[in-house]
């Protein structure tokens, strides 16, 4: 049984990158200096390899995002497997793994094989499939995950939807000691959510939305937390959004429960002063932005490794989708493209997080949840390498896209950070 | 370029609130005449969007823009484009092709007119948008109180009952806080807002007797059809014991608001509901002359310039 990341075929890089700053936190690397990559590997011989001029450049692991909506299939309007994987590139991901909330729901072998089928012929990076806990999402039954695992799940998730059945969750937990792979939680106790729209607090009773309260991802995160204790499992928490959410994690970790936490680069950076406009395609995704308390104890939780990872919740959606009332919108926005940009903008130029932690934060640690190999710089390793000039000055927007959809909470804001060459699975996905 | 709209009363400052009450006035005593309609938006268009039923709030925009001798076009959510699919954009889009001055509208999702705003250059009044605000409501409780019990500056109103699913108390807070009131929210801890005391900057009370400092008490409608299953208050029977308003609830001298439609024996006594010292009967008649003020002041009064002289306001179209 072994997890497969799928990708398009293509020629080994070969190339140079000359006078950055190569930076590998887990490597101990962080010099100015050339890197070699020759036949898709790090290191080797430079003689007779194209230059890449790279000086006042930044070189460092390619970024792993453990949480992607791909749409596909049955979305493909909004974004499919080469659109999807495009946008990773051009954001220096190297390795995406897709969320199986899709139409149909991966929640079969069929559906599971054909995604890889799909990715193998049109992935720029690497791409892995998670299937459903349950069949359809609906929260009764479990998917066929021993067969689904076979194939080369990397695990499995009904984000989107949480596990509303505390004896489901167990199940699940149970059935893991055959699989070996991660139960990925969207955690949200549904009855505490209601129809919320919005994070229940200050700004929500003023403009009188419908709130989603912090507690009713907390109340989920501690139910399964206490589950995983009792029998043994391993989970991952998706979109973690609030303090007390922080706190159940920290509490789970030092009894000893293997979990570990995501969180967006929006939700390390927003709060919900944005969306004051009442603009859906930018502000309205689940979990809801929260509170400055809040996303000040997801920088920290960050930064100390509470929260494993950056995961960028990348959620495409087409502008009518998103050209409604917001209380009427779907939830979500795009991330891949500006993941870095943002983080590096708003965390490491502000001070709040070191330059080499959010690069292990977004590269090696974001695969470290889901049990994936980590990007290294490390002579002999598979070439997984970004170069970024992290000073450039990037409006969002003004280029075009990769993905289908531009609902971004940052469009038309400037950023600095701009990724340009990603090399994925040893071939170049991306240039600039 | 967009027209200036009113979608939230905190559009308006104080300034220009004090300007449209005053502008309400002169067009009060218009309304006194025989003949009803003056000319001063002769040639204007105006349409009414009501995705959401209001006879109230429907009819006195309607009259107010003919009063104005304004062209006044109605179009209602129940068998329209929008229930054979048209998404509220379109619906916009294709109403602005006909040039309108003016789109009013009432929908029950929060965020709809501002939306809307982003798609025509008409301006766009909010005339209340799911829970989130109704600000010509809030500008004709401002005037009634002004007309009917005194200044404004130093008042203290309180709001009872149902804050969470009130778009009228959303839009009052702030409009009665602009013009110097204090502002203090009282009711069943289940329907009053998370934080509200941060976000409104309002005092509140879980207690009705904590009415007894107010001014006003301005009693709010159950809104039992934004509640859905689950049971915000137990029961009717309990919520009408607990917080609904009578005259035993009352000291001499306050005055009682409500914005209708009244749900009698529940949130307010009938007795109470049928006394004339109440003000609700005057806030309904203020209704029509506070909002032709508004689409006075946004098509023939931009900001800054002079109020209206007596004469073209007073000019009686014939
Ligand atoms: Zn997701």
């Amino acid at each position: 049984m072994a997890v497969r990341l799928v990708q398009r075929p293509g020629p080994a890089a070969s190339l140079v990158i000359r006078g950055a700053r190569v930076l590998d936190p887990l490597a101990g690397i962080d010099e100015v200096r050339d890197l070699v990559v020759r036949d898709g590997v790090i290191g080797g011989d430079p003689d007779g390899l194209e230059v890449v001029e790279a000086e006042g450049r930044l070189v460092v692991p390619g970024f792993v995002d453990p949480h992607v909506h791909l749409r596909t299939p049955g979305r493909e309007d909004l974004e499919d497997i080469a659109t999807g994987t495009r946008a990773a590139a051009a954001g220096g991901f190297v390795t995406i793994v897709a969320m199986p909330n899709t139409s149909p729901v991966v929640d079969t072998a069929a559906v599971l094989g054909a995604l890889l089928e799909r990715g193998e012929q049109e992935a720029a990076v690497r791409v892995g499939f998670l299937a459903a806990i349950t069949v359809g999402q609906e929260g009764r039954e479990l998917t066929e995950q021993a067969e689904l695992a076979e194939l080369g799940a990397v695990g499995f998730s009904d984000d989107g939807h949480p596990v509303a059945d505390a004896e489901v969750m167990r199940r699940a937990l149970q059935y893991q000691r055959i699989t070996g792979l991660p139960l990925v939680l969207h955690e949200e106790d549904p009855s505490l959510s209601g129809r919320g729209v919005a994070h229940e607090g200050a700004v929500a009773s003023r403009l009188g939305l419908q709130g989603i309260p912090s507690i009713s991802e907390s109340v989920a995160v501690a139910r399964d937390a206490a589950l995983a204790e009792y029998e043994g499992g391993w989970i991952h928490i998706c979109h973690v959004s609030a303090s007390e959410t922080v706190e159940e994690i920290r509490r789970a970790r030092a009894r000893g429960v293997r979990v570990t936490g995501e969180a967006s680069p929006h939700h390390l950076t927003l709060t919900d002063e944005a969306i004051a406009s009442l603009d859906p395609a930018r502000h309205k995704m689940n979990p809801p932005l929260r509170e400055e308390s809040d996303r000040l104890a997801l920088v920290a939780a960050l930064a100390d490794g509470t929260i494993d990872c950056v995961a960028t919740d990348h959620a495409p959606h087409d502008a009518d989708e998103k050209e409604v009332p917001f209380e009427e919108a779907p939830f979500g926005i795009t991330g891949l493209e500006t993941a870095f940009a943002v983080c590096n903008t708003h965390l490491v130029e502000t001070g709040a997080l070191p330059l080499a932690t959010l690069v292990r934060r977004m590269g090696a640690d974001a695969a470290g949840v889901l049990g994936l190999p980590a990007p290294s710089l490390a002579d002999g390793a598979v070439a997984d390498v970004a170069l970024i000039d992290p000073a450039a000055r990037v409006v969002v927007g003004h280029e075009p896209f990769q993905s289908k959809s531009r609902n971004s909470a940052w469009l038309g804001e400037e950023l600095r950070g701009r990724v340009e060459l990603t090399i994925a699975g040893g071939r170049i996905a991306w240039r600039r | 370029m967009s027209r200036r709209s009113l979608l939230t009363i905190a559009d308006l400052d104080r300034a220009e609130i004090a300007r449209i009450l005053r502008v309400g006035n002169r067009f009060a005593e218009v309304m006194e005449r025989d003949i009803k309609k003056v000319p001063t938006l002769r040639g204007r268009t105006i349409i009414n969007m009501f995705f959401e039923a209001s006879t109230r709030t429907s009819t006195s925009f309607e009259l107010a823009g003919k009063r104005l001798s304004a062209d006044v076009v109605n179009v209602k959510g129940s068998g329209s484009s929008v229930e054979k699919g048209e998404t509220l954009k379109d619906t916009v889009i294709t109403l602005s092709s006909y040039l309108p001055d003016v789109i009013v509208i009432r929908h029950q999702s929060v965020g709809a007119c501002q939306m809307a705003a982003r798609y025509t250059d008409a301006a766009v009044i909010n005339a209340g948008d799911g829970k989130h605000e109704h600000p010509t409501q809030t500008l004709l409780d401002l005037y009634t109180i002004e007309r009917e019990v005194g200044p404004l500056d130093g008042l203290h109103v309180a709001f009872v009952g149902d804050v969470a699913h009130s778009r009228v108390a959303r839009s009052g807070v702030r409009g009665f806080q602009t013009m110097g009131a204090r502002v203090s929210l009282i009711g069943p801890p289940t329907l009053l807002p998370r934080d509200a005391e941060a976000a409104l900057g309002v005092t509140t009370s879980t207690d009705v007797r904590d009415i007894a400092d107010a001014d006003v008490v301005y009693v709010l409608r159950m809104q039992l059809e934004r509640m859905g299953p689950g049971g915000f208050v137990p029961s009717l029977r309990e919520y009408a014991m607990t917080y609904g308003i009578n005259h035993a609830r009352l000291r001499p001298g306050q005055r009682v608001m409500h914005a209708g439609p009244i749900n009698r024996g529940v949130e307010i006594s009938g007795e109470l509901a049928d006394d004339p010292a109440t003000l609700i009967e005057r806030q309904a008649a203020n209704g029509m002359v506070v909002r032709m003020a508004v689409l006075y002041d946004l098509l023939a009064g931009p900001a800054g310039s002079t109020e209206p002289a007596g004469a073209p306001i007073g000019a009686v179209a014939v």
